[in-house]
């Protein structure tokens, strides 16, 4: 077990940057998710702690020493791929059996290191099978055990998830955080999934374009968003224009058309750098659309148009048209959804607002 | 009715094709020394007599040997390449792949003249080795599309993985590339062997003197006389060419099938 550092990490290929000035502190047995879209350089990012490229610039430490000029098969990490990567031609056990061929275990005590795997991933019947003869979900497990049999100091986890379906997915994302927490291994996870991320990671680090907008816990991440970026990427959010007349520790005044006056927290809006233009983040689930005469007990209020009705079964999206602009809004439904074309009133708690400074385009 | 007569048609182009081949090898059953029909008896004479002869035996070692060093060079530079093609950036990439698939290309007699005209302009005589050299030149394409095309197919996350668990490139080589495309190395070697051991205009430009391969023995005999021995050597090669890929096919089946790719 280890901790995993970045230090000034750049990847260039020819003249695209991938990753751009990157530093990363990854603690002893921590789960932590690089999230993004595609293209944002987690994957290469991942790739560079397991030494399968090398950093334009910059150093990589593992366990405390640097690994820049260590070649993967001499860094003793684990790998999970998005397509499993299981070896078609060996059997599960002899598939599992692989790293410890390379690492100093008596010949007699592989089996049961192997067996021992394969009954922490739950399928210990399945040894002499071949991996074409399991379901994918069966193979991502086999994957997992091959990678921690070794007891790697790193596990890296590149989408492993993302091949599975729906369904499967979820059940894994379970399992996976179960055996991790088990073994207590320094886990890095890639994915484009948010759901995946929230549910699963002690810190998230969210990637764009090869930088990082914000690095927290999944609340921090969630309830606080950082950027526009990782307001929008997380769930949808709405942006409203603001401006601070007053800031202060005990919160923040903001104007915000149509809604009037606001005061938010000071945690949520220590990111404004003083009074003047800014921008009101506001979840879409936090935003409710209510009945034209609700009086919506201690929110800030004003009427609304309901343009597009995303009725999901629990919940329902709704697009709306609030004083000149378009706002979205994800409700449970109580009764029944409201129709295309109801004149309503929407409404928020100042406390579930946060506040960023206006991001020059 | 008009499926009938294309039927009918290429049946007919079939039988075209294939009856001299069946009357090669039914004639080289036949007791009587002039090939003609009816076949008077069925003996295997002229399979005991090609046995007996001393340079048709001598052919036969020297395309054999041929056949086995083409196919073992072929295969090892196809490999090699198909890695470096495959696996890596290699500058130039494009034509080098064009330029080792161009045999096929040009036409053979060309690729003979021009190679044996280039090395007298060299200097360098005929010899075994010159042989040898014009053979992998132009079984090496074979090898190179089988096996690249299998290289292709394997996933490269597979390597990685092994890498990452422990071996070392070269021990990732031979415990999961290798055996992945085996059943493609051993087409391509097939495909050397097979191709090499039939040649006939290539290795006529370049066989030295007093060399002769069984194609060219065949081609010698032909010109004095017309003997069955032909027809009974003619059917062992037959068997050879035909029975060999078809051995490899096998083969090669039940190992990806024990591989289950």
């Amino acid at each position: 077990m280890s901790s995993v550092t970045l230090r000034n990490v750049v990847k260039r290929f020819h003249k695209f940057t991938a990753v751009h000035q990157i530093n990363l502190e990854i603690p002893d047995g921590a789960f932590v998710t690089l999230l993004g879209p595609s293209g944002c350089g987690k994957t290469t990012n991942l790739r560079m702690i397991a030494g399968l490229l090398d950093p334009s610039e910059g150093e990589i430490l593992i366990g405390g020493t640097r690994v820049n000029d260590v070649p993967i098969h001499k860094r003793n990490l684990g790998i999970v791929f998005q397509n499993y990567a299981l070896f078609p031609h060996k059997t599960v056990a002899e598939n599992v059996a692989f790293g410890l061929k390379y690492r100093d275990v008596p010949k007699a005590e592989i089996p049961a290191r192997v067996q021992a795997a394969l009954e922490l991933v739950q399928l210990p019947h399945v040894g002499e099978r071949y991996p074409k003869e399991l379901s994918g979900g069966q193979q991502q497990r086999i994957a997992l055990a091959r990678a921690i049999v070794i007891e790697p100091d790193v596990l890296l986890l590149d989408e492993p998830l993302s091949a599975l379906d729906a369904n499967l997915r979820e059940d894994m994302r379970v399992e996976l955080k179960r055996i991790q927490e088990k073994i207590g291994v320094t886990t890095v996870f890639v994915t484009h999934d948010q759901s995946e991320a929230l549910a699963m990671s002690d810190q998230i680090v969210v990637m764009s374009a090869g930088r990082i907008e914000q690095m927290g816990s999944p609340e921090e991440v969630y309830n606080n968003p950082a950027s526009e970026f990782v307001a929008n990427f997380l769930g949808a959010s709405n942006m409203l224009p603001a401006s601070c007349t007053a800031l202060g520790p005990q919160g923040a005044s903001l104007e915000v058309a149509p809604f009037g006056a606001v005061t938010i927290p000071a945690q949520k809006a220590e990111r404004l750098g003083g009074q003047g233009l800014a921008q009101l983040v506001l979840r879409a689930e936090k935003l409710r659309v209510l009945h034209p005469d609700e009086a919506g007990e201690g929110m800030l209020t004003a009427p609304a148009t309901v343009e597009t009705v995303d009725y999901q079964g629990q919940t329902v999206r709704y697009f709306l048209r609030v004083g000149g602009r378009q706002l979205q809004a994800i409700n449970m439904i109580d009764d029944r959804p409201f129709e295309q074309g109801a004149e309503v009133r929407v409404g928020f708690f100042a406390k579930d607002a946060s506040a960023l400074p206006t991001e020059a385009k | 009715m008009g499926w009938q007569l294309i039927r009918g048609y290429a049946l007919l182009v079939y039988v075209f094709m294939f009856l001299p081949v069946a009357v090669v090898v039914l004639l080289s059953f036949n007791a009587s020394q002039f090939g003609s029909f009816p076949i008077t008896g069925v003996s295997l004479r002229w399979f005991g007599e090609l046995a007996q002869n001393e340079a048709i035996l001598r052919a036969f070692r020297t395309s054999i040997i041929l056949g086995l060093l083409t196919a073992l060079i072929s295969t090892t530079l196809g490999v090699l390449a198909s890695l470096a093609l495959v696996r890596y950036r290699v500058p130039g990439e494009n034509v080098i792949s064009t330029l080792l698939i161009a045999p096929i290309l040009v036409p053979e007699v060309v690729l003979a003249v021009a190679l044996l005209l280039f090395l007298n302009f060299l200097g360098i005589n005929k010899s075994f080795g010159l042989l040898l050299f014009g053979h992998v030149i132009f079984t090496l394409p074979f090898v190179i599309l089988v096996v690249q095309a299998r290289l292709m197919a394997i996933r490269r996350d597979v390597e990685e993985a092994a890498m990452s668990l422990g071996a070392s490139p070269v021990q990732t080589f031979f415990q999961i590339t290798l055996p992945l495309m085996l059943p493609a190395v051993l087409a391509g070697a097939l495909f050397a062997f097979t191709i090499s051991f039939d040649d006939i205009t290539g290795t006529l430009f370049w066989k030295p003197g007093g060399v002769e391969t069984v194609p060219t023995q065949i081609f010698a005999m032909l010109r004095n006389s017309i003997s069955p021995e032909i027809n009974a050597l003619g059917t062992v090669m037959i068997v050879m060419t035909v029975g060999l890929p078809l051995l490899g096919a096998a083969v090669a089946r039940i190992l990806s099938r024990k591989s289950g790719t």
